[in-house]
């Protein structure tokens, strides 16, 4: 899963793998199976959890995260799903055309920022896309402590809906799914109507998925502390811009097909980050001096930080303008 | 290393004591020549050799007793361990990250055999050798929580953390410097630390809540709290106000060196694995006052600190009334020379007392 807003990763314990399986799925999503160089097992999770895979691409150093689908119980091995983005800035081509069984990788230890709620009394998962891969380990949770779920799962066709007939083969009337190509939809409404008081609801898929689900749960009154949702937006892609690194006295140049945390990294300026999706807050930085405009695109900071000027989350946000300013 | 258990009470005719070697690790907290609230979080990756830092949790020569006074506080109050439903797994999680880690850094004490979900543990100082089923409730005594708390010293507050917040949903809290879990369970961060003087407005727990909610798994952080203590008396409980509170007023400037207590907390941070949960251990560590006076930095220090603590604090810490009486004693300590930065004893290049 490539591709995601999403927080995960950190910029502290990494651990070296060897890729143990490549397994295709489907023209767009390919499986990667991992087991740990030392021998030792992985550490435990929590449905919903991710990594983040550092990526040799050359003399880069791609770091993208993804969520962890296998059963948290079973450490042996992790296992992710990347979808190929033809459009995106490389890191999930580079794992479709390069990534094969034997080489040496290192993921980080797993974060979790979209757990469940345990309190629930029921859980409903509403999946678009690639975006099924952190409710597989969030269902092998739940099947293990005997809790109550139920699958929505929504793909373009049944060839490329991953992981559809595994599901429905293992929980049979706990999954429902719908295919785009055959017009079939998500009754929304009906869903959210028909629950248990102290149900609820996650979403994960692309973002018009995700606010239009939100929207129906709003306007149907579910209290907003049952509902969850992780979205799947990539850094964008930008003009270039040069920025001034005051503490490390660098001025560098951030690549149209870059972040500025990548491009701070490649100048070799240590910098925090933990979800690099504008999430976790780990990376917010000052700003020391500005002439132009921000383009900020992190869940992170208040309305009014952003338009302070002051702040910027160097993960996901970009500039256009004359002059930037760091504090780092 | 070996330990040697005390004999020891910290009720009643208070024959709680520390060894030479526990005096010179004691967590001492103070830096510098004084004190104001902070953001003090670092990573909790060991420490120095011997240092109470230096292993996950902990253990002493205070553990049996520790654990037969927690044994004594539960049977009077079984309010003190809570639970609320969903906080089963975490406590698993609790469970394991304990086992694993004492067995690994204590190994003449602690053993854990592990085949699958078949778990064997062997506590040797207290005399423990249970076979059970990881995850499954029915083949221990307690619940898992409450099961590894009674054999691990400090108290457990264990935070659920949902829509961008910690929530106080379980714990075992024994040792606590005046607050109550029974009052606080259930609460959120910024509600149970609503009595706290200062520190709201210095914007330090919207900091510090930031910084706790993304502790990951793998890199639990620690910090340093402190208060004063009347006799060494673990359980400072609002519940038992009426039989400690009314000590404070029994010091004396004779008996004020053996009587009056610095109580400090290590306090750590661990995310739980299966959970996602936030474990929070307050592990509590009491020194006289004339035993900290033997190290003569500690001495000079704390005097300075004592004597130019905000009264907020000193006022909500509950020894305001005694301030006074302390701070004589503590000037006899104090001959005005410069202190070395940071906590550690120094001993060897520290200036021994001059005349005061
Ligand atoms: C999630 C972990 C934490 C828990 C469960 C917790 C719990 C508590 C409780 C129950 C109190 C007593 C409040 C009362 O008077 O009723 C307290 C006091 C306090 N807490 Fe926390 N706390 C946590 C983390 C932190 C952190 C990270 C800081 C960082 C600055 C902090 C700073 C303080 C301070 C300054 C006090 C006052 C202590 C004194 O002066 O003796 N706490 N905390
Ligand atoms: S790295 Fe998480 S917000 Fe930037």
């Amino acid at each position: 899963m490539n591709t995601t807003t999403k927080p995960s990763g950190s910029g502290a314990q990494k651990m070296d793998v060897i890729v143990e399986a490549v397994t295709p799925l489907n023209d767009l999503v390919t499986r990667f199976d991992f087991k740990r160089a030392n021998g030792e097992d992985f550490p435990t999770f929590s449905g919903g959890a991710h990594t983040v895979i550092e990526m040799q691409d050359g003399d880069r150093v791609r770091l993208n995260p993804y969520s962890l689908m296998s059963d948290p119980v079973q450490t042996a091995s992790y296992s992710i799903s990347v979808r190929r983005d033809d459009e995106g800035r490389g890191g999930s081509l580079f794992m479709h055309n390069h990534v094969k069984v034997g080489d040496r990788m290192r993921l980080s230890t797993p974060v979790n920022l979209f757990c469940l709620d345990l309190r629930a009394k029921k859980h409903i998962f509403v999946a678009g896309g690639i975006g099924i891969t952190p409710f597989l380990g969030m269902i092998a949770q739940l099947e293990r402590t005997q809790g109550r779920w139920e699958l929505h799962y929504s793909g373009r066709s049944r060839a490329l809906a991953s992981y559809a007939e595994q599901l429905t083969r293992q929980h049979g009337s706990k999954v429902h799914i719908y295919f785009d190509d055959q017009s079939q939809t998500i009754d929304i409404d009906g869903l959210l109507s028909g629950q248990p008081l102290g149900s609820h609801l996650y979403v994960c898929g692309p973002a018009g998925m995700i606010s239009w689900v939100l929207g129906r749960a709003a306007d149907s009154a579910w209290p907003s502390d049952s509902v969850h949702s992780e979205e799947f937006l990539a850094p964008q892609s930008g003009e270039p811009f040069q920025v001034r690194l005051c503490q490390s006295d660098k001025t560098i140049e951030v690549g149209a097909h870059e972040s500025l945390l990548e491009a701070i990294e490649r100048a070799g300026v240590a910098a925090p980050y933990l979800c690099r999706g504008g999430a976790c807050g780990q990376c917010e930085t000052t700003v020391l001096e500005y002439d132009g405009e921000f383009q900020h695109r992190d869940h992170w900071l208040e309305d009014a930080e952003h338009a302070s000027g002051k702040k910027i989350m160097p993960c996901v946000s970009r500039f256009v303008g004359k002059t930037l300013v760091l504090d780092r | 290393m070996s330990i040697q258990f005390n004999k020891e009470t910290f009720r009643d005719d208070y024959s709680f004591h520390n060894s030479e070697r526990a005096i010179k690790r004691f967590p001492f907290p103070f830096h510098e020549d004084s004190y104001m609230y902070a953001v003090n979080m670092e990573q909790h990756q060991g420490g120095p050799k011997d240092s109470v830092y230096e292993m996950r949790f902990d253990v002493d020569e205070h553990y049996v007793a520790e654990m037969q006074d927690r044994a004594q506080v539960l049977a009077d109050d079984p309010l003190r361990c809570q639970s609320l439903p969903h906080m089963t797994l975490a406590g698993w999680d609790l469970l394991e990250l304990i086992m694993v880690s004492k067995s690994e850094d204590y190994p003449e004490f602690f053993e854990l055999q592990r085949d699958g979900l078949y778990w064997r543990w062997i506590n040797k100082p207290l005399g423990i050798d249970d076979s059970f089923t990881f995850l499954d409730e029915s083949t221990l005594p307690y619940g898992p929580m409450e099961y590894i708390c009674r054999q691990t010293q400090g108290d457990f507050c264990v935070l659920d953390q949902r829509d961008e917040m910690l929530w106080m949903d379980a714990g075992m809290v024994t040792t606590q410097a005046d607050w109550s879990l029974d009052f606080d369970i259930g609460m959120n961060f910024f509600e149970w630390h609503a009595p706290v003087p200062l520190a709201h407005e210095m914007g330090i727990f919207k900091r510090a809540l930031k910084f706790l909610l993304n502790i990951q798994q793998g890199t639990p952080a620690r910090r340093l709290n402190w208060t004063m203590t009347v006799n060494p008396l673990l359980d400072t409980s609002p519940e038992n106000y009426h039989k400690w509170g009314i000590q404070k007023t029994s010091l004396t400037p004779e008996n004020i060196g053996g009587k009056q207590f610095l109580r400090v907390e290590l306090q750590t941070f661990f995310r739980l694995p299966r959970s996602n949960a936030l474990v929070f251990p307050i592990r509590c560590y009491l020194i006289a006052f004339e035993d900290i006076v033997s190290v003569p930095k500690w001495g000079r220090r704390l005097h300075r600190v004592i004597r130019d603590l905000p009264v907020e604090l000193a006022t909500y810490k509950g020894f305001i009334d005694n301030r006074p009486m302390m701070l004589d004693y503590l000037s006899e300590y104090d001959d005005g020379l410069p202190t070395s930065p940071g906590v550690w004893p120094e001993l060897d290049t520290e200036p021994s007392l001059q005349a005061v």
